[in-house]
């Protein structure tokens, strides 16, 4: 079967130069000027990604709407940490499983009360309530959501 | 012999339980309460499966999936083919968490891995309990502990860990006595001991040795005689001596290689090379994505020792003028080494290549002044190829090698998505 296919030009990983300038009271006679400037690339998997091997990369439906106000859109990538699911707490934003499915959803935590919520003014979802006994369980915390504007 | 406490050497084995299956639970919370059945290369054989799958359906290993097929429908079992991209990212992921609690790690295989705990302060049972709440929270995955004063007894726990529920998945042989370790050793069949399969135990039965415990206590000496050394060793091993020890040969972020068996039995050269093209390729990408070069690579075939047909297995390895990780020229290297070592008549079963020798992108800069062999046009053909192979299917492009129709190509009717590998593939959440 012959495939026709566009070549993408951009690189997949983008490394951006940076200078990192070291102030120096004296110059020793054999560095050189360049040294002066350690040319370091900025990785944006060290500013986003924290616990490696714990971390997943998820994606919100085309039609999932419930979370605009929280910068949460329909197509946006979600930087997942699983690590901290079993100790989110109130006010993170989670991935739990509802009726077998996952969602992402404001967690509300207090005294006995657990729900999930909803950040969508126009529509008004309703919170998901969780009585005493009934099982939450919430696969990881979302740390960062990559919303691309194309 | 005598050991002080300090002094004496401890190991762990962490091993995932039904590590095909879990790793599609981890995606599919779905899947909660139902079995689940994993199938080999081209779907042919049931190879992995959960708890469930096993308590319901009459599986043994191996087993071919269109005879259990109707069964596991009626069941409403779900079905999947092997996805190797996803299971061998969460299995190093797995690698990873694990090689925190030591600074000794072996990764031994795909779902297990060794770690030497000899030292280590504190109560080694809460130890693994921790392991084991770390991996099931960060990955999902659920696994199982056995702790011994040798890898063969870490194994045999880790199998008790397992398949008895007490231990609360951590099985730690070093805080039992003597005489309590005996009495486990005496309830478990020889079959349990790492390296004894159904051919030994039936040898071993017919002497009487029906029991681990039996084994434990047989003489060396007398073992050696009749099965060899390694046997010898088992037992030593069974008694605390050690004799094999971690292997950490090549450091995993340097190892690249790629192998498989075959889904059916090739014996031709052309389906030979076109395996052995592909596995070259395979591990060329992995090179660059690491930005590693090969000093040299190595080709193996064989089919398997438990064969009717006499048992042939073959290697040959040669180094490379310098490095590189240009797919055309691994490949060119490796199938001419096919050539040097394939037979014709063999049912081959599997077979791989192995890249040698490898040095990352800056050592190979500052060897000979940043001169290297490999042309600039390659270097950018082989970006090019990669990041269509990235954006799209893995595999959209191929060298020619690589291209046509083969019976070893799997066929993958019931692949789940590549999670954790591609952009257009990740988990949907609402």
């Amino acid at each position: 079967m012959q495939h026709v296919i566009p070549i993408c030009q951009q690189p997949s990983v983008v490394l951006i130069p940076f200078f990192e300038g070291k102030v120096r009271a004296g110059q020793s006679r054999f560095a050189s000027a360049a040294q002066d400037y350690e040319m370091k690339a900025l990785d944006l998997n060290e500013l986003l990604i924290t616990d490696p091997p714990a971390t997943f990369i998820v994606q919100v439906a085309k039609e999932a709407d419930s979370m605009i106000d929280a910068g949460i859109f329909p197509g946006s990538k979600l930087i997942v940490n699983k690590a901290l699911g079993p100790k989110a707490k109130s006010s993170n934003i989670v991935i739990a499983i509802v009726d077998g499915e996952f969602v992402v959803k404001r967690l509300y935590k207090r005294l006995k009360v657990v729900r999930l919520l909803s950040e969508n003014k126009a529509k008004a979802y309703p919170p998901i309530e969780f009585s005493e006994g009934q099982e939450l369980v919430i696969w990881g915390v979302v740390q960062h959501v990559i919303h691309s504007f194309d | 012999m005598s050991f002080t406490p300090s002094t004496r050497r401890v190991f762990a084995l962490a091993d995932v339980n039904s590590m095909y299956a879990s790793c599609e639970e981890v995606f599919r919370p779905d899947l909660r309460g139902k079995p689940v059945v994993v199938l080999s290369n081209n779907d042919g054989c049931v190879i992995a499966q959960n708890r469930l799958a096993k308590e319901h359906l009459d599986i043994y290993m191996a087993r071919p999936w269109f005879e259990i097929k109707d069964a596991a429908t009626k069941l409403g079992a779900v079905v999947f083919s092997s996805n190797y991209e996803l299971y061998a990212n969460m299995s190093n992921r797995f690698a990873t968490i694990v090689s925190r609690y030591s600074p000794k790690m072996e990764k031994y295989s795909i779902d297990e891995v060794f770690l030497e705990m000899t030292g280590m302060p504190g109560n080694l049972t809460d130890y693994g309990q921790a392991i084991k709440q770390d991996v099931k929270d960060s990955i999902g995955l659920p696994i199982c502990v056995g702790i011994g004063y040798s890898k063969t007894l870490a194994k045999l726990a880790n199998h008790c860990a397992k398949k008895q529920a007490h231990w609360q998945g951590v099985c730690d042989l070093t805080q039992l006595s003597q005489t309590e370790l005996d009495q486990m050793l005496a309830a478990l069949p020889v079959s349990k001991v790492w390296g004894v399969g159904h051919r030994l135990e039936a040898k071993l039965n017919k002497l009487g040795v029906h029991t681990v415990l039996r084994l434990k206590n047989a003489d060396p000496k007398r073992i050696r005689d009749a099965f060899g050394v390694v046997l010898e060793r088992t037992v030593k091993e069974l008694n605390g001596e050690v004799l094999i020890e971690m292997e950490y040969t090549l450091p995993e972020a340097k190892q690249v290689m790629s192998s498989r068996s075959f889904g059916q039995r090739a014996s031709t050269l052309e389906a030979l090379s076109q395996a052995i093209a592909f596995h070259a390729g395979v591990a060329a990408e992995r090179m660059r994505t690491k930005a590693l070069y090969a000093n040299g690579v190595f080709v193996f075939i064989m089919n398997s020792p438990h064969d009717q047909a006499q048992y042939y297995a073959n290697s040959l390895s040669m180094g490379f003028p310098s490095p590189t990780n240009s797919t055309p020229k691994i490949i060119r290297a490796a199938l001419w080494l096919l050539k040097k070592i394939y037979r014709p008549g063999v049912y081959y079963q599997k077979c791989g290549v192995m890249m040698l020798d490898t040095v990352s992108n800056k050592a190979l800069q500052s060897d000979l002044f940043g001169f290297s062999h490999d042309d600039p046009k390659s270097q950018a053909l082989m970006e090019v190829m990669d990041k269509i192979n990235m954006k799209y299917a893995k595999g959209t492009i191929k060298v020619a090698a690589e291209a046509g129709v083969q019976t070893w190509r799997m066929q993958r009717h019931y692949l789940s998505q590549n999670y954790t590998g591609s952009w257009r593939e990740l988990l949907t959440v609402r």
